[in-house]
């Protein structure tokens, strides 16, 4: 009952902000926002390891199933449950919504109730995506992300918000929709009467297709697995994303106000990952395992987003859209983790999305106390912040570093077990090797330290300069407090990544035909 | 009693449609007392009341399981004047459709029609409506059929044109009676024409005589079939006989158009449903080379497609709600369009009984959103709405759960039904269907989110005063919005009993 006592949580604390007057909305959210931070944290000291949630024959933790309809043949239940993947996840939602309402309380100065509702909202949505384990209960939860962070972006966003919110829906709208049409045609030609995720996992795993498919008659059993899986994979990698289909990310984050921001990088783009992982990976690992061309078409588009989202931040000037897109890059690691089908490197996938949910997190709230006292965000109209603001410079390289995978940082460790993954690999490509495109994608750190340490060098130092008529203050005690949190955060998980990598690999390792 | 499937006399299985028909008439007695209407609390009250009695009785018997088989512990189907009128599971699954919308119209008309003449008129009127609609569901025969559509049309033509002054109405008013009149002509002829092959009217006898061979008629009994089709596709909104819905529901009171959009396509589907599934029994028509499913999946698919592009391209809001009400008349057409013989059919036409029944809530709470704008005057295009969440919050979460769940999202209980119906259409096989109906309902989105966007993210013109706040208007919305709400899981109450009623068709 914790997973729906948390989603019930997150709903009445949405119901109280939406009720309370607009000067206490954001202290009640933020007290409402505590007890699934609680919550979490409580039911991942009691966790105990079962393997993987769609494979394990075994009672989840926190598990929960009940009947909720039934049309026709098929059933549709409530099953929720959590493994070693979504429980770190559900931390990280937790954690950075609860810092996220704290990042809110300078920038947002209108409507308040109004938002701190539509972020607790977003939280109840978002729990219950990486905690759903019927695709139905699923998919509901997967789409009611959309309706906040729609009105989040477009009610409180910069000056083209009308335009990077309805972008932002239209896009992944469309994508949530090929990916439903594949998936579901792949899930009515199987001997199958609910759509539970594990029994249709187990279903696929068995090859249980029914012999008068309708769709069987036109192609073959391999030919509807792969366009499956490709509807799912561009319905995900639109989340994710990963270039091309990226273009709505940096409007998005730009016009997004920075609490949104940090939720947006830190969470919403770990949807398309954890469902890539859950669906693609989890239930068709033979369309890639066994198909040089998809693999290698997977790799690519990888190490194309590390190394083109890695220059496209390169060519940036607004410190905002740097960090946007090298979202874009970091998000191909994971991919790229994904791929290579081994323990560490799956593992070091989700390993990779939790660090990098942390940092950029981090990030996006440091350049957003940047951008409060200074209101800009270009680097040619600012420099030398750092003898104004100590501390927040101080976070942001600290935060760059753990970016850049500097040792000790969760960054780094992320991006080592991925590398390690990546390189033992045997996925065979129709072009190369794993160890080859691995070995590229290791030059996008090369080029994240260029941007990054060029950003910051104009920016945080030298003499000092402002291009606007701001007077410069310190930041905000509860602004310093939260970006000290998640820095210790980061820092923490680097030097001891088995906080979240033993439950991980527990998880991710049946996939791959090892034990746990 | 034994004997008796039903333990009360048989004719009382009609309360439902009968309760309507005496409230309407009782309203009349009420004008002819009272001829000024020095209370139109009174009206609104007796109009209420009456409409909820039909709605306890139509749950009533639903609970009572009349309409399930003897075999399974229910009462049975109650079979009236020689079986020209029927009352079974769908029938009163409808009413109960028809009786809440009706009631929903009810209350918020209070505030609509305030400072209006003949409002007596207008309810019973509306009652009269709904008195159709209910008979339609039980309709079995195709001249009854008939008679309950024209009972519906009838007054449906006179409350479009209600405010009489108002160009816009009676001209809505008048379009829909032409096209109404030729409409009726179509279906009365293709009437006619399935007699003239099969000597009866009775459903389950047409379709006997259809099994028992047609011989060089099957030609005309085709010709029948589709302009009986034509017949319902106008009382639907589908295309291509839609061409009055746009101008009526403009046109109309907002109240009304809600009405005739949800509750009045819903009984179009009712009669439908029935007809096609009774009299044309797929198995035996596909033998006579009558392929109405073909006919269906090409209205279905033009349906939906014509009634999304073209509410992407308006301006005014209702005009736009007109189009998508258009559009989702071709989802629920996917009943129709994804049946195929010994197929899964209880599922779909249980799946678009289900959007049938949330879309009653979802469209009339859109409309009625729509009548308390109009109630406020502040104008009718999508920019008059800019910034209405700053001073109207509450009527606009209720209008922004209508908008994404008539867009699909899972807000309300719309999602739930186009799952179903999805489900339903790829579980017989009919996949590109359910593609149709996906790539539509994304396209949807794009309109619905300009009156989300219009109310929360516009800044409102400063001028922007909303005058009084209308109990009834408001007490509606908000009513319409929570049910629509809760049926997002809530409609697990109903999944299981709508395919069971629609699988007794068969």
């Amino acid at each position: 009952m914790m997973i729906e006592l948390l989603i019930a949580v997150c709903l009445l604390g949405s119901l109280t902000a939406a009720l309370a007057p607009n000067e206490w909305a954001g202290k009640a959210a933020f007290l409402a926002s505590l007890l699934p931070v609680a919550g979490s944290v409580w039911m991942y000291s009691t966790f105990e390891p079962v393997g993987n949630a769609l494979t394990t024959d075994g009672d989840l933790a926190f598990e929960t199933t009940a009947k909720w309809l039934t049309a026709g043949p098929y059933a549709i239940n409530w099953h929720v449950g959590l493994d070693g993947i979504s429980l770190p996840l559900i931390v990280l939602t937790t954690l950075l919504t609860a810092l996220a309402i704290v990042s809110a309380w300078t920038p947002i100065d209108e409507r308040q109730s109004q938002f701190y509702a539509l972020v607790l909202f977003l939280e109840a949505g978002l729990i219950g995506v990486f905690s759903a384990l019927d695709f139905f209960v699923w998919f509901v939860f997967w789409e009611a992300v959309l309706i906040p962070m729609y009105l989040l972006i477009g009610v409180w966003g910069g000056p083209r918000r009308k335009y990077a919110a309805i972008k932002m829906f239209v896009y992944t709208n469309v994508a949530s929709l090929v990916m439903f049409i594949g998936f579901v045609a792949l899930v009515f030609g199987l001997d199958v009467s609910t759509f539970d995720l594990q029994t249709i996992t187990t279903a696929l795993s068995n090859d249980a297709f029914v012999n008068d498919y309708l769709l069987l008659e036109v192609v073959s059993v391999d030919t509807l697995k792969l366009a499956a899986f490709a509807a799912m994979f561009f319905g995900f990698a639109v989340k994710v994303p990963v270039v091309p289909l990226h273009t709505w990310l940096p409007d998005a984050h730009v016009e997004a106000p920075t609490p949104v921001s940090v939720l947006l990088a830190g969470v919403l783009l770990k949807m398309g990952t954890y469902a890539l992982l859950r669906f693609n990976f989890t239930m068709l690992p033979e369309v890639v395992t066994g198909n040089a061309t998809v693999a290698f078409v997977i790799v690519l588009i990888a190490v194309v987003s590390v190394i083109y989202g890695a220059m496209l931040a390169l060519a940036q000037s607004d410190l905002k859209r740097i960090v946007a897109y090298s979202s874009v890059s970091s998000m191909g690691y994971v991919i790229l983790g994904l791929v290579a089908f081994t323990t560490f490197g799956i593992g070091g996938a989700t390993f990779q999305m939790v660090s990098h949910g942390l940092i950029s997190g981090l990030m996006f709230m440091t350049v957003g106390v940047i951008y409060n006292e200074t209101h800009t965000r270009m680097v040619g109209d600012i420099s030398g912040i750092v003898d104004k603001m100590p501390i927040t410079v101080g976070v942001f390289v600290a935060g760059a570093f753990g970016y850049m995978g500097l040792p000790l940082m969760s960054g780094f460790a992320a991006e080592f077990i991925v590398f390690q993954g990546s390189f033992a690999s045997d996925v065979s490509l129709l072009v190369g090797s794993m160890q080859l495109f691995t070995a590229l994608a290791m030059f996008g750190i090369v080029i994240v330290a260029g941007y990054l340490l060029w950003a910051m060098q104009r920016t945080l130092f030298g003499e000092y300069e402002l291009a606007t008529d701001y007077e410069v203050g310190r930041a905000p005690i509860q602004d310093v407090l939260s970006i000290g949190t998640l820095l210790l955060l980061v820092i923490a998980l680097g030097v001891a990544p088995d906080v979240f990598f033993e439950m991980i690999r527990d998880a991710t390792a049946p996939l791959v035909g090892g034990g746990a | 009693m034994v004997e008796s499937v039903f333990q009360y006399p048989e004719w009382a299985a009609l309360a439902p449609a009968g309760a309507l028909a005496i409230t309407a008439l009782v309203l009349f007695l009420i004008d002819m007392i009272d001829p000024d209407e020095s209370n139109p609390g009174r009206l609104v009250g007796t109009a209420l009341v009456g409409t909820l009695v039909s709605l306890g009785y139509a749950a009533w018997f639903f609970a009572e399981g009349v309409g399930v088989p003897e075999s399974e512990g229910g009462r049975g189907v109650v079979e009236l004047f020689a079986n020209q009128l029927v009352v079974d599971r769908m029938s009163l699954f409808f009413a109960l459709i028809f009786t809440s919308v009706t009631a929903l119209v009810i209350v918020a008309s209070y505030d609509y029609l305030k400072s209006h003449e003949d409002q007596a008129e207008f309810y019973s009127l509306v009652l009269l409506a709904a008195t159709g609609m209910t008979l339609m569901a039980s309709a079995n025969s195709l001249s009854v059929a008939f008679i309950s559509l024209e009972l519906l049309s009838l007054p449906s033509y006179v409350l479009v044109a209600y405010l009489k002054t108002n160009r816009g109405s009676v001209e809505a008013g008048l379009k829909y009676l032409l096209i109404g009149a030729l409409s009726s002509g179509i279906l009365v002829y293709g009437i006619s024409l399935v007699y003239a092959v099969t000597g009866s009217l009775q459903l389950a006898a047409v379709a006997e005589a259809l099994a028992a061979g047609t011989g060089d008629q099957s030609g005309i009994a085709g010709l029948g079939v589709l302009m009986i089709l034509g017949g319902f596709a106008f009382k639907t909104a589908s295309v291509p006989f839609h061409f009055w819905a746009p101008e009526a529901y403009e046109g109309a009171p907002a109240p009304i158009s809600g009405f005739l959009s949800s509750a009045s396509k819903a009984a179009g589907f009712a009669l439908a449903f029935r007809v096609f599934t009774t009299a044309f029994p797929l198995s035996e028509v596909a033998a006579m080379g009558i392929d109405w499913v073909l006919a269906a999946q090409i209205l279905a698919v033009a349906t939906m497609t014509l009634g999304n592009f073209a509410a992407a391209t308006q301006e005014n809001v209702k005009r736009m709600l007109a189009y998508s009400s258009v559009g989702h008349a071709g989802y629920a057409l996917i009943g129709l369009a994804a049946l195929s013989a010994g197929g899964q059919n209880g599922l779909v036409i249980g799946a678009s009984m289900l959007h049938l029944l949330v879309y009653g809530f979802m469209n009339t709470g859109a409309f009625l959103f729509v009548a308390l704008i109009e109630h406020w005057d502040v104008g009718r295009t999508f920019e008059d709405y800019n910034g209405l969440a700053t001073r109207a919050p509450v009527a606009c979460v209720a209008m922004t759960v209508f908008m994404f769940s008539l867009a699909g999202l899972p807000i309300g209980g719309g999602f739930t039904t186009k799952y179903l119906l999805i489900v339903g259409a790829l579980s017989n096989g009919f996949w590109w269907l359910g593609a149709v109906l996906a790539v539509n309902s994304a396209l949807s989105l794009y309109y619905y989110s300009r009156v989300v966007k219009a109310m929360w993210i516009e800044d409102p013109a400063d001028d922007l005063e909303l005058p009084g706040q209308p109990t009834g208007l408001y007490a509606a919305v908000v009513v319409a919005a929570v049910i629509t709400v809760v049926m997002l899981p809530g409609v697990a109450l109903f999944s299981e009993t709508a395919t069971e009623a629609a699988a007794l068709l068969f």
